[in-house]
């Protein structure tokens, strides 16, 4: 088809439909109210996706981490006649070592081991998280220093009583004192402080055997200095009954150096581990595999875009048939038109293609007013969001777990999803009329002629 | 003698399933260039289907009708719209203009079907408003039919069954809705036309109309019953 034929069946198009304004505007209407929510549907799902993509990448996508479980109750036998059973679980530092020696694609193997603990200075006092670590720890973990320095392989040969404490343990413990240089008690033991790590957010929980954590409470020491100190015994007391457990590590993370080895490395990890018949009878650990997660919440990204993305589809369907039906009543209404046309010289394939023109120029405005409609989805959600933080849960609502994650929701708008829209909506434009074009193009031109 | 158009033993039938309607049962008339025949006869006599079938909108069902040295009776709908398209000027009784274009843009119709599809040109635009001229709407180009008169809005008509330059024009009761002042203006265009050497072939059950004709040409039944070429002098 020549430019300038196709400049004229769109100006003829345009002119139809200027002819009816309101009916053209209203029938336009349906597709960009599903132009818009097709894209508004994706943009919710992506922003919530690459929320927990995040989540994922924190925890590295090059890491395995080892985490320590305890066992389900009833290989511990606590029962009431038990009580002074110590139960003991987890990752030693045997499986450390065989890991260590083992696993060559890895560059790095991390132990920790974390146990809550009543850290006090003065008067204050708070729970803590004390956690035992090595250097690396803080790469790890993304942690930043706001004062002084993190531990140093020095402060693992020496067994140094330095502790490096945790933005919110500071304020709680020290208010607006300086903690640097200071003491600090925590489970019977002083340590001198000589860091403070930078508020970071929390990690979320990820695929159930990782729980989420809460970096801003931690009380980070040197994990031979906390081994020598401590043993391997933890004793809780807990409403009047008592518990000892021992275990030795939380938490193993081994870094690996390329990323095809990640999962490979994982299963060898898991063999190895389970040679110990100890772990094969407790199950006591779990191997969390984030580059697994991710490839896991990748699938769930696309099952969430394909169900969000299909519902917003059908309300593009229904303007479609909006536009099938209003080219239909059209085509009756102008079949003296098209005789006329017929009678001068029109080929049923030209009356197709003004027909077809009118509903692409129709879907295809349709569809672009729609795309800009939703670019603006984010600051349409961020106001949604204003609007019922301000009036609908000020009035008390309650349901205190929904808003938070309602206000946490980002949408985030998937850039492909543009095209995509819009070239469905220019689709659905030429679906719907194909039909009515046809119909057009069959009429009898006598019996058009003389329709009235 | 150089023929317009001719039929010959023109036959056309309406399959109405329990029935077989015989509209033409054998036609066979010549139109010479620069003829102006009207063609006469009372409802049901076969004259609509004879218009429709000169005018490419319609297929005989046997017999040969030569337009401009072509056989065009048995073309396929897209040869029939060139036909249509190029061959012949439609004028219809109830004139049939696009209601939303101007008179210019009404001109300009056929322009846009012509085989190939070239864009108009200043050449062409200006030779539409020289027809909207002549036949006496120089002022009213870009009025829309609704601000029009029955006869201005049958000169339109007129004008765009000139603009490409048809065999034939043929004209179905062009007077039919008009009063008889109009009526005479239309007419008077018609004669000119005609003097300037157009062939018109026009459908009319109107006696002093068909008297404008050089000849007249009487249907029944789907035959022609008799011809005669008596002047109104």
């Amino acid at each position: 088809m020549h430019l300038s034929r196709l400049i004229r069946t769109i100006q003829l198009a345009l002119k139809s439909l200027m002819l009816h304004k309101l009916r053209s505007g209203l029938t336009m209407l349906g597709i960009v109210f599903g132009v818009f929510s097709v894209i508004a549907m994706l943009a919710i799902g992506e922003g919530a996706s690459q929320q927990a993509q995040d989540q994922v990448l924190e925890l590295g996508a090059m890491n395995i981490i080892i985490r320590s479980i305890k066992p389900p109750e009833d290989t511990g036998q606590s029962g009431g006649g038990n009580r002074s059973r110590v139960l003991s679980y987890g990752l030693k530092w045997t499986d450390f070592h065989l890991l260590d020696k083992t696993i060559k694609t890895k560059s790095k193997a991390i132990p920790v081991r974390e146990i809550v603990q009543e850290a006090r200075h003065l008067h204050r006092s708070l729970n803590v998280r004390l956690v035992g670590c090595t250097p690396e720890y803080m790469e790890v973990n993304h942690l930043e220093l706001s004062q002084g320095r993190f531990l140093t392989d020095e402060d693992q040969q020496q067994l140094t009583n330095y502790a490096v404490i945790a933005h919110e343990t500071a304020q709680e413990l020290y208010g607006i004192e300086d903690p640097v240089g200071s003491s600090i008690l925590v489970g019977g033991a002083s340590y001198q402080i000589i860091g403070v790590t930078r508020p970071r957010t929390a990690s979320a929980a990820v695929g159930g055997s990782l729980s989420g954590q809460d970096y801003n409470k931690d009380v980070y020491v040197p994990l031979e200095t906390l081994r020598s100190r401590m043993k391997d015994l933890v004793i809780r007391v807990s409403a009047g009954s008592f518990s000892a457990e021992e275990f030795q590590l939380n938490q193993i993370t081994l870094l690996i150096k390329k990323r095809e080895d990640v999962i490979p490395t994982s299963d060898v990890v898991r063999e190895s581990l389970l040679l110990d018949p100890d772990h094969v009878q407790k199950k006591d650990f779990a191997v969390v595999v984030p580059l697994e997660l991710l490839k896991q919440a990748d699938q769930l990204r696309w099952i969430f875009n394909i169900v969000l993305g299909s519902i917003a589809a059908i309300s593009l369907v229904v303007g479609g048939i909006g536009i099938m039906n209003i080219m239909l009543a059209s085509v009756t209404e102008r079949t003296r038109e098209i005789g006329i046309r017929r009678a001068l010289g029109a080929r049923q394939i030209d009356i197709i293609q003004q027909f077809l023109m009118e509903t692409v120029v129709l879907s295809g405005i349709g569809g672009i007013v729609g795309v800009l409609l939703g670019l603006s989805t984010p600051y349409a959600f961020l106001g949604i969001q204003w609007f019922v933080e301000a009036f609908v849960l000020e009035a008390g609502s309650g349901d205190s777990e929904l808003a938070r994650i309602f206000s946490d929701m980002k949408p985030q708008i998937a850039y492909w999803s543009l095209p995509v829209a819009f070239g469905i909506s220019v689709f659905i434009g030429i679906v719907s009329g194909l039909y009515p074009a046809f119909a057009a193009a069959k009429l009898d031109p006598i019996e058009a002629l003389r329709h009235e | 003698m150089k023929l317009a158009a001719s039929l010959h033993d023109l036959h056309k039938y309406y399959d109405l399933g329990s029935v077989v309607v015989k509209a033409l049962r054998g036609v066979s008339a010549e139109f010479p260039k620069g003829d102006f025949v009207a063609i006469m006869g009372s409802s049901g006599s076969g004259k609509s289907t004879m218009l429709n079938v000169l005018g490419g909108l319609d297929r005989a069902t046997h017999g040969d009708y030569v337009l401009g040295g072509h056989n065009v009776a048995q073309l396929g709908d897209d040869d029939l719209s060139r036909i249509r398209n190029q061959m012949i000027g439609f004028i219809f009784q109830s004139y049939n203009l696009i209601p939303q274009y101007t008179a210019l843009e009404n001109i300009e119709v056929p322009l846009h079907y012509r085989p190939g599809y070239p864009a108009i040109g200043e050449a062409e635009r200006n030779r539409c408003i020289d027809l909207g001229e002549m036949v006496g709407l120089g002022d009213r180009l870009d009025h829309r039919p609704y601000q029009l008169s029955g006869g201005q809005q049958q000169r339109v008509a007129i004008a765009r069954a000139l603009v490409n330059d048809p065999e034939i024009i043929l004209a179905d009761e062009p007077t039919g809705n008009l009063d008889s002042a109009t009526e005479e203006e239309i007419m008077a265009i018609l004669d000119r036309l005609n003097r300037q050497g157009r062939t018109i072939i026009m459908v009319t059950h109107e006696p002093e109309v068909s008297m404008r004709a050089k000849r007249r040409i009487h249907m029944k039944d789907g035959l022609i019953e008799r011809e005669d070429n008596a002047t109104a002098t």
